[in-house]
């Protein structure tokens, strides 16, 4: 018995990679019921009427792509069918490529015409200072968007001068750039503030959410799925719960085998 | 030297910290039109970091190629891939870099095709090291151990869609332990932090913190 517990690590792994892979052939299907926090971000972009504004801040890079991406584009399908106008940009230098992809690409489902419809404003280094500065004018810190077209006059951009003027914003984050949004940004500039994460920041966002600072969370790939199924379009997050649930399982037996394996073997002592 | 690297590095410390401080205060139009122009100089006072990012990492790059330490030859690869990504970034498809950004370019490409699954495969062997690891040690040794495993697998559970499949109070109890004693913990950390972030900031206005200004001469 004591054997088990020095198993070789290659097996342990063999184990999760068959409890990915078997879900993803067989495509078996699971009920995702929303949150109630993801609810809340949904009712809040949901409320909003056409041409309204809301500002999606990218702030991921590809090694986040897995639980961030999916979240990115449940909610633009969300901002686009309704015909509100988004405003995306991001403080991650690599995470301009990701956020121009999704924006384009579901842009174009919807039609939806860069400059007219949406505005994505780049990467622009500062973090906190960038959104102090978008908080005082959004055309100094973003004189040009991610094409190199002029921000003023921008008709994605019209009644908006500043932070203040957002009637949402969301920020996708996979650090802690999430604390200069809410200190700098929400509270300064006093506008609604949802935050997606990935799933292992998600116990960071709840003395914000109960301190009424955020509006709106969803958390990993589970917040995405459950944003999906609120839009009413299942993508990459709703197909990544079967193994992601199996997964979990797989681990919570490992722990339960290690666990009874350490006490049997009276290791106790 | 000591005034222009020390005495004066401090003086705008306590200006600039006293004057930002007192201007969020302020909510007078000159007093927005400063931050406005602070907050510009920072943001391009951070792009100037990044390129000492950039030079800082090809130093120890170079260094370690130099010097041929242990695993000296990934170091080459730093170079290979920056060299191929910088070289593709400016010419911008053929219109050069002080042209607007044009679409589906090379420098897109590699993106793309190499930094992407890179990056989403490094993040992906999370799950087999924490499988591992979770099988290896995660023992109920004591009752505060057992405690926090008895929650991390109710949480494990009540964060994926079959927790609910299993009971319905899973998914429940996983959210009362994110709510209460999470919330709590976290707040009590928060709190922590801010006072130690506040307590940091006085002494370096006042000069009393001195680190930030670097050693030797």
């Amino acid at each position: 018995m004591e054997k088990l517990l020095k198993i070789d690590r290659r097996i342990i792994f063999i184990f999760v990679a068959l409890a990915v892979t078997i879900p993803l052939l067989f495509r078996f299907k699971m009920s995702v019921p929303p949150t109630r926090h993801v609810i809340s971000m949904y009712d809040k972009i949901d409320s909003l009427s056409k041409d309204s504004h809301v500002l999606i801040s990218f702030d991921y890079d590809p090694s986040s792509k897995e639980e961030l991406q999916p979240m990115a584009r449940a909610l633009l399908h969300h901002c686009f069918k309704k015909d509100i106008k988004v405003i995306g940009m991001t403080l991650y230098p690599a995470g301009t490529g990701l956020a121009d992809k999704a924006i384009t690409e579901i842009g174009d489902e919807y039609g939806k015409r860069s400059g007219i419809d949406y505005v994505f404003l780049g990467f622009k280094a500062g973090s906190s200072l960038v959104i102090l500065n978008m908080g005082e004018d959004i055309y100094t810190a973003f004189q040009k968007d991610f094409y190199g077209k002029k921000t003023a006059g921008m008709k994605a951009l019209k009644g908006v001068s500043s932070l203040r003027d957002i009637d949402y914003a969301v920020n996708l984050t996979a650090g802690g750039i999430y604390e200069a949004w809410i200190v700098y940004g929400r509270e300064k500039y006093n506008f609604d503030l949802g935050v997606g994460c990935t799933a292992v920041m998600g116990p960071e966002m709840y003395p914000f959410i109960q301190a009424k600072q955020l509006m709106g969370f969803l958390g990993g790939l589970k917040g995405a799925a459950e944003y999906e199924t609120l839009v009413g379009h299942k993508d990459r997050a709703a197909a990544g719960m079967a193994p992601q649930s199996v997964v979990h399982v797989l681990v919570v037996c490992f722990i339960l085998f290690g666990n009874f394996i350490y006490f049997t073997t009276g290791r106790k002592k | 030297m000591n005034f222009f690297k020390r005495t004066i590095p401090m003086i705008i410390a306590f200006v600039m910290g006293l004057l930002m401080a007192f201007q969020y205060y302020v909510p007078h139009e000159s007093s927005q039109n400063l931050l406005k122009v602070v907050t510009r100089w920072g943001m391009i006072i951070s792009g100037f970091a990044m390129f000492i990012g950039a030079y800082s990492l090809f130093h120890m790059h170079w260094n370690r190629i130099r010097q041929k330490v242990s695993g000296w030859g990934y170091s080459i690869f730093v170079f290979i891939g920056a060299g191929i990504t910088i070289i593709f970034g400016l010419l911008n498809g053929g219109e050069f870099f002080w042209n607007d950004k044009q679409a589906g370019t090379m420098f897109d490409w590699i993106f793309d095709n190499v930094q992407v699954p890179a990056g989403a495969t490094i993040f992906s062997i999370l799950a087999f090291f924490m499988a591992s690891a979770a099988y290896r040690t995660f023992r109920a040794r004591n009752k505060e151990a057992t405690i926090l495993l008895i929650a991390a697998i109710i949480v494990m559970l009540g964060r994926v869609p079959i927790g609910t499949m299993i009971s319905q109070y899973i998914p429940v109890v996983a959210d009362w332990i994110m709510s209460v004693p999470n919330l709590a913990a976290k707040r009590a950390i928060l709190i922590g932090v801010s006072i130690g972030v506040i307590a940091t900031s006085i002494k370096i206005i006042f000069g009393i913190e001195r680190a930030y200004l670097g050693g030797g001469d």
